[in-house]
């Protein structure tokens, strides 16, 4: 029932927004879907952590505690991401950037998103999995070009034709897995792609076609974490489309991409026994933060720069999953939320920082402070809180991650630490200038949301701080599905 | 199954074959739509030889859905969005024609290596297929990789996803119907959603050629 309600709410928002999107009351009809959804994943959470692991409607969706926590933060930040687009989408429309139209399909393909990435999230149909993270990508792609400027355009067509092709390969990896499930859960094929069966029956599958199997999954659906070498339309995709826009692929869709790899690799390594698909990993995203690290260096646009800086540190959750083991797992998970939360804040503040000073290069962007203090203190606390400073909730995760990695994997250590520092200073050069200075910044004709900028921090200082014991008992159980 | 029936299939497939290789030297846009559209009927009838030779019931839906979506559905908006845009000039393949067929047949011959572990595991009495199946995928991304035309890349992402449909079939008998269902609506979409960017493009350049969509650089 409560499942039903969460998948519901957001398609019906959806649907309402696509014909009255473009009325004066639209952003708050998506802050209430958005808050409505919120209320029922949070009430999905409460029976998951009362009844245990729970398998709905012939067994098509699965709730359990690794993605029901997944589901909390998608609708959390999907809610702040909304109470942050109400202000920054009339900016916008006033400055004459975006038309009634635009506005309409923003908020119709907004609440889309969020029921794609939600039903990702609870199926436990690898195919629907598919379906899912492609209707992803297609709801975004008008999103990314809704400024109709030609760099929108192309990064939308990026946008489309990677992930396309990406996402391609992994359904020709789904297609193995269930080849490979065939023959052990019967022909009929009916419950051979359901994850749980697949995991009650992971040691008899055919170790050769899973490996293969993963080899594409990983490739397909690791395009949509952004790893390197195939991570090239996301910092287009999100230095172009609007800021909420961005928020969301950074916070939301980089992570469920990484959930559904994280899927795949727990059935390949039962059937394998063999440490191929978390070498794999390791590989992949110790890459992907090294080359994430020095392009850092190489940016002039500030939404670009924050691209990269998630490149980064999808790169550190890929490689933590990779590592395995309860520590590393739990670090990845943690991770992953305070990674979500911290972005998204980031790119809240960008956003009115970009609409401030009338463009996203760095150099242009002078004084924050001075003009707007809150604004300026959000983007700095953001970028130290991203960049692994104490008291923030991604110091614990990442120094987590360090110390297992130099019990496990210790030649891993050394790299890694370079490229933080690497990133670190990449990172810290841009963003002082452009909140200390002189300031050249103009008014806004509409009060910018900063509630959910400090609203983000906040949790991610308390997460620094102190795990709740819910949350971490969470993660605990989370980690050993893991296993 | 009938010895019939898998000669029937391997016609089929064969002829899959032969159309991607036709596409890849294929420079008419509304050509390249023609020659989809057989492929759609090839995929249509080696789904229905499979149907009827083993009697599974959600082939024939599937049989049914591939003739709706791809050989009727899909070919007439590809056409039609030729028509209003007025584009049925040539397309230039990056590299010479003979070269892209060579590199073309060196993909066919891999494709049979990369299937042979896998087909001998597939129980199915379509096995043999398979490494078509997997020539046809590469050769569908080949051909994306050596046009610049929006349309012409678009043509071969759909080429691909046959490939991939013509995968499922010959390994297993076809996915099960929900995930067929979500993967015809996520195509369906996406041609539609690819419609209206097109003339988001053609808009923005007067063209839809993609080399105006290479300036996005690190150094800007």
């Amino acid at each position: 029932m409560t499942l039903a309600l969460l998948l519901a709410l957001p398609l019906a928002g959806a649907l309402l927004l696509a014909v009255f999107g473009a009325r004066r009351r639209a952003p708050e009809l998506n802050i209430a879907a958005s808050l409505a959804t919120l209320v029922a994943a949070i009430a999905l959470a409460a029976q998951v952590i009362g009844h245990g692991p729970m398998l709905l409607w012939r067994e098509q969706f699965l709730v359990d505690a690794f993605n029901v926590f997944l589901v909390v933060l998608t609708a959390f930040v999907g809610l702040t991401t909304a109470l942050f687009s109400r202000p920054y989408m009339r900016i916008e429309r006033e400055h004459g950037r975006l038309t009634p139209g635009r506005v309409r399909l923003y908020h119709s393909m907004y609440q889309l998103f969020m029921f794609t990435m939600l039903l990702a999230l609870l199926t436990n149909n690898l195919g629907l999995l598919w379906v899912a993270l492609e209707a992803a990508t297609l709801s975004t792609v008008l999103l990314v070009s809704l400024y109709r400027t030609p760099a929108s355009l192309e990064a939308a067509w990026k946008y489309f034709i990677l992930c396309g092709v990406g996402i391609a390969q992994a359904l020709f990896g789904t297609v193995l897995l269930y080849l490979a499930a065939a023959k052990v859960l019967g022909a009929d094929g009916s419950t051979a792609l359901l994850w749980t069966h697949l995991y009650a029956v992971r040691e008899q599958l055919e170790p050769s076609v899973l490996t293969l199997a993963f080899v594409f999954l990983f490739v397909g659906y690791g395009t949509k974490v952004g790893l390197a070498p195939l991570h090239n339309w996301l910092p287009d995709a999100h230095a172009e489309g609007p800021t909420p826009v961005s928020a969301v692929l950074s916070g939301l869709l980089l992570n469920v991409a990484l959930y559904a790899v994280v899927r795949c690799k727990v059935l390949v390594e039962g059937s394998t026994s063999a440490s191929l698909p978390g070498r794999m990993m390791m590989a992949f995203g110790l890459f992907s933060v090294v080359v994430a690290a020095f392009l850092l260096w190489r940016q002039r646009d500030i939404k670009r720069l924050f691209a990269y800086s998630s490149i980064e540190h999808m790169g550190i959750m890929t490689f933590a999953f990779g590592m395995g083991g309860p520590v590393a797992t739990f670090a990845a998970l943690l991770h992953m939320t305070v990674h979500s939360l911290t972005k998204s804040a980031i790119f809240f503040a960008v956003g009115h920082a970009a609409q401030k000073s009338g463009t996203q290069v760095m150099d242009e962007i002078r004084g924050l402070l001075v003009q707007s203090p809150a604004i300026g203190w959000g983007l700095m606390l953001g970028s130290l809180a991203i960049l692994g400073m104490p008291p923030f909730g991604v110091f614990a995760s990442e120094f987590l991650i360090l110390t297992t990695a130099m019990r496990q994997q210790p030649w891993a250590t050394p790299i890694l630490l370079l490229a933080l520092g690497v990133a670190f200073a990449a990172v810290f050069r841009r963003v002082q200038p452009m909140v200390f200075g002189e300031t050249t910044l103009k008014r806004l004709p509409h009060p910018p949301a900063l509630v959910p900028v400090f609203a983000h921090l906040l949790l991610v200082l308390m997460l620094g701080l102190y795990i709740p014991p819910f949350l971490s008992e969470w993660y605990r159980a989370a980690a050993e599905l893991l296993r | 199954m009938t010895p019939l029936s898998t000669q029937l299939i391997h016609l089929c497939a064969a002829l899959l074959l032969l159309l991607s290789f036709a596409m890849l030297s294929q420079r008419r846009v509304a050509a390249l739509v023609l020659l989809f559209a057989w492929q759609g009927v090839a995929l249509f009838g080696a789904t229905l030889v499979v149907a009827v030779g083993t009697g599974q019931g959600h082939l024939y839906g599937s049989a049914a859905m591939t003739l709706l979506l791809k050989v009727i559905v899909l070919p007439t908006v590809l056409h039609r969005l030729i028509v209003r845009l007025g584009v049925r000039w040539d397309t230039e393949p990056l590299i010479n024609t003979p070269a892209t067929m060579l590199v073309g047949l060196a993909l066919v011959v891999f494709s049979f290596g990369l299937a042979q572990p896998i087909s001998a595991l597939a129980s199915t009495l379509t096995r043999s297929t398979l490494g078509i199946a997997i020539a046809v995928v590469m050769l569908s991304f080949l051909m994306m990789i050596t046009r610049r035309k929006a349309l012409s890349q678009v043509i071969g992402f759909l080429a691909m996803e046959n490939g991939l449909f013509f995968a499922a079939t010959s390994a297993t008998y076809g996915m099960p119907m929900v995930v067929e269902l979500g993967i015809a609506l996520d195509v369906l979409v996406g041609v539609l959603i690819l419609g209206v960017f097109f003339f988001q493009i053609r808009d923005q350049f007067d063209s839809l050629d993609l080399h105006h969509l290479e300036r996005l650089k690190e150094e800007r």
